[in-house]
């Protein structure tokens, strides 16, 4: 039997002390003296986050499949085993083996969202792994960091030996080659990250300067180091009916956030909504085969023994075999006694069928994404949902049975005036009004309609249109939310809604991150020894300290956000190719500006620059 | 048909909480592919009851619960098929049919008294656990501070204890277990401290839970014997 890392004394008085033991069903075990490559998987918030994502479950999958590598995981410990282990110096260790991370080969991060950033220094800084890559040595893994967030990774430059820029199944086994080549030829590790970084897709933040002009903006952005390439070309899966898919998925012993098997069924999307960054760095769409999904579902179901299955992709009514895959899934659950869940689905006559065969109409609730309470506004984000779409989907809802809606909007976009902001009151009075036009006697649910209204802040990310925009401040915000919170308490069905809204510190974080520089290394590091960690966590948030860590550093937060960018400017991530190109983001602000729509992928391309991906909704007709 | 399932519960199971190790065999029960039954309904659920929740922290040799199946294969073959699908340190160890399928006889109804055995991590010195646990025994009332979820009221502990014994490295105990009345070994190893004049860092203590039993006229019947071995398919 395993030897676990914590002691019956520690795990008996810390929380869940399942989220440290492994164990868990479809869990890799293998003898270590017979791999050549140990690779540990982060993902760097609590246990029961971390377990929900499929990205990792695909890679832990991908890297086992190797006879030379044995891929672990480990997560975030929370701040009560946070503590602990400082107090009683015992360093981070990975789940399988509950080995000590220092001696892995690798330390692979994922980088979901950026309030983990602290998070990531705690585990590099409970590992026993010197914090900045330039003080690593020979014998330190060699720290990697993936996901949306290394679309602008520069914050957190100084903390990674590697990033991965785009998807993890093309070049991994590449880089797993060329480090096994490493470890037997018994080159530096300046040599192999001069070898890695010929990968395709890989970057080395270490062989590129960085300076700034006078008013703090980019005045160069450069590589140091002959094998280091100028751009950075983001990685795509071209075609997605050959990937790797998980069929053994992990089973943990705790309920976690996604219990229940996931099926990706497709990547990208076609809308091309001007906000959304996944929207734009995950292009281009493509779909996985119907057949090989059906067939990926039943194995998962029987090697799990989940009891739910859920559909994940951006926007699931857009697949183009829905159709088919909702119906063979609801006629093989139904035998299976599996539930459905559907999320991401457009609200139409198919979707509302659908809905009322997979759950209990009374107990649920539909959801409207309209973003934006005018239509003038929704043509700016390009979204491609008129205020009759909304309506009829909700009649035909209320019709069907339902009558909880719940509606998201954003707060703080591009062009935004007061009247776009009284539109979402006015949208979510109408949504209640026709309700009550229903005879009283045919309403549902008691015949009261429960209209919740929720808006987030409007953060501007890297390689989406809106890239260049100010973001508001934080009374700018508060001031939209208080005037919307006014106006729907003017409205006649008040009754009938709930507000409910974001937090504007976050906000503000989140935002000085997305888009921030190298620079911010020294605030992130400084914001960490302040105590700042799950900082996703409200109860644990502690905006002051990050200020405290920008006054310290003397930057000024506002140059990140409050600030509106030329499009000649340069941009931290410009080095990288992420697929689209600048010229379409420019058409695309410029349409914005405009109020003009760009119709979707499939019914017509708008030249983004993602078709020499050679694959998915490009190549369709 | 009903089935009584005994189990076990060792190593870093330990660590799983009651609702947790429900869910966990919900799950293995469908990756084994058994015949289990469902709950009418909009959502169905399979039909288990658990004989006993067991503390984090403890091990059981002795865990029983109850389903429905709706056809079974011989006991043999049923277990392997279970046991397949089980997390290190969880393991079937019977498999019986119980005839009479009223909730009268379930596991969670009849469950009267459990045994316990306690081992030390250290052992003790200078403790004469033998004599200790006579003149423990002799003691017409033990007045203990027993808290629940609703109260924590003073409570005499000693009808609670049917046997204790010093098994030579262990201490043995047959304790109330269930609805009606039911002591955790923890409170009874407290109160053994205090009589032998030490305390026990509860930490210290490795509590086995050994089997279960209802009360069966003077003596007990352990719920193990209430099935039947199914032999033909």
């Amino acid at each position: 039997m395993r030897k676990l890392a914590l002691d019956d004394s520690i795990l008996l008085t810390i929380d869940k002390p399942a989220r440290y033991l492994g164990n868990e069903m479809n869990a890799v075990m293998k003898e270590k003296s017979q791999v050549d490559i140990r690779f540990a998987m982060c993902f760097p918030d609590v246990y029961e986050i971390g377990m929900s994502y499929l990205g990792i479950q695909i890679l832990y999958d991908m890297f086992n499949s190797r006879e030379d590598t044995w891929c672990e995981r480990v997560y975030s410990p929370w701040t009560d085993l946070d503590a602990v282990m400082r107090e009683k110096k015992i360093p981070l260790f990975a789940l399988e083996s509950q080995d000590p991370i220092k001696d892995f080969d690798f330390l692979g991060i994922t980088i979901q969202y950026e309030m983990c950033y602290t998070n990531i220094l705690q585990v590099i800084d409970l590992s026993g792994i010197p914090m900045l890559a330039r003080d690593r040595g020979e014998d330190d893994p060699i720290v990697i960091g993936g996901g949306p967030c290394v679309y602008n990774p520069e914050p957190l430059a100084d903390f990674f030996d590697i990033f991965y820029i785009g998807e993890g199944e093309t070049v991994y086994h590449q880089l797993l080659d060329v480090y096994k080549a490493h470890k037997r030829n018994h080159t530096s590790r300046q040599q192999f990250l001069e070898a890695a970084a010929q990968i395709e897709g890989l970057y080395v933040p270490m062989f590129y300067d960085v300076t700034y002009h006078e008013d703090g903006t980019l005045e160069s952005f450069a590589p140091n180091n002959p094998y280091a390439p100028q751009k950075v070309k983001k990685q795509v899966v071209s075609d997605m009916g050959t990937a790797d898919y998980p069929k053994k998925p992990l089973v943990p012993f705790i309920k976690v956030t996604q219990d229940r098997v996931v099926l990706e069924i497709q990547r990208g999307c076609i809308r091309g909504c001007r906000f959304c960054q996944a929207g734009m760095v995950y292009r281009p769409n493509r779909e996985r085969p119907l057949e090989k999904l059906k067939d990926y579902a039943m194995q998962m179901l029987e090697s799990t023994g989940h009891e739910e299955i859920s559909l994940s992709s951006l926007s699931s009514s857009d697949y183009s075999q829905i159709e088919p895959l909702v119906n063979y899934l609801i006629d093989e659950c139904r035998k299976k006694k599996v539930n459905i869940s559907l999320p991401s689905l457009r609200i139409d006559a198919f979707s509302l069928d659908v809905m009322s065969k997979v759950q209990d109409v009374k107990k649920s609730s539909l959801t409207f994404a309209p973003e934006a309470g005018t239509q003038r506004m929704r043509d700016v984000i390009n979204k491609g949902l008129t205020e009759e779409d909304i309506l009829g989907g909700a009649m035909e809802a209320f019709e069907g049975g339902w009558n909880r809606v719940k509606l998201y909007f954003m707060l703080g976009l591009p062009t935004e005036t007061f009247d776009d902001i009284e539109g979402i009151a006015e949208l979510s009075n109408k949504i209640a009004a026709l309700f009550y036009t229903i005879p009283k006697d045919r309403r549902p649910g008691g015949g009261r309609v429960e209209i919740v209204t929720s808006t987030s802040f409007f953060v501007p990310k890297p390689f989406t249109p809106f890239q260049w925009v100010r973001q508001n401040n934080s009374e700018e915000f508060l001031e939209k939310q208080r005037f919307l919170n006014g106006k729907i308490k003017e409205q006649l069905n008040k009754k009938s809604i709930k507000y409910n809204w974001h937090d504007v510190e976050l906000t503000q974080l989140e935002g000085i991150l997305a888009r921030g520089d190298r620079r911010l290394g020294a605030v992130l590091l400084d914001a960490y020894h302040n105590g700042c960690l799950y900082d996703s966590w409200s109860e644990s948030f502690k905006y002051d300290m990050w200020m405290k860590a920008f006054e310290d550093n003397q930057i000024n937060p506002d140059f990140y956000t409050a600030r509106e960018r030329s499009t000649d400017e340069l941009l931290p991530w410009d080095f990288i190719d992420a697929g689209v190109s600048k010229q379409f983001l420019i058409r695309e602000w410029e349409r914005a500006k405009a109020g003009k729509v760009t119709p979707n992928c499939r019914h017509s391309c708008s030249g983004c620059g993602c078709k020499v991906y050679e694959g998915g909704v490009c190549f369709e007709n | 048909m009903k089935i009584r399932i005994r189990f076990s519960k060792e190593g870093v199971m330990k660590f799983i909480g009651h609702l947790d190790m429900v869910r966990y065999f919900q799950k293995a029960f469908r990756r084994s592919g058994i015949d289990i039954s469902y709950s009418q309904g909009f959502s169905p659920h399979q039909l288990i009851s658990f004989a006993s929740p067991l503390g984090v922290g403890l091990t059981s040799t002795g865990e029983y619960m109850d389903i429905f199946v709706g056809s079974s294969q011989p006991s043999s073959v049923m277990i392997e098929k279970i046991n397949r699908e089980m997390a290190e340190g969880v393991k079937v160890l019977s498999f019986k049919r119980i005839a009479d399928e009223t909730r009268a006889s379930n596991a969670m109804a009849l469950i009267a008294a459990a045994d316990y055995e306690v081992a030390f991590r250290h052992m003790p010195k200078d403790v004469m656990f033998g004599d200790a646990i006579e003149t423990f025994m002799a003691k017409e009332q033990i007045i203990m501070t027993k808290k629940t979820k609703k109260s924590v009221k003073e409570t005499d502990i000693r009808p609670m204890i049917y046997e204790m014994s010093w098994t030579g490295s262990t201490v043995f105990m047959k304790v109330a277990c269930g609805s009606s009345a039911n002591l955790k070994p923890e409170l009874v190893m407290e109160a053994f401290a205090k009589h032998i004049g030490c305390s026990f860092d509860p930490l210290e203590l490795l509590i086995c839970r050994r089997e279960m039993y209802a009360s069966d006229g003077d003596g007990w019947k352990s719920l193990d014997d209430f099935g039947e071995e199914i032999l033909t398919p």
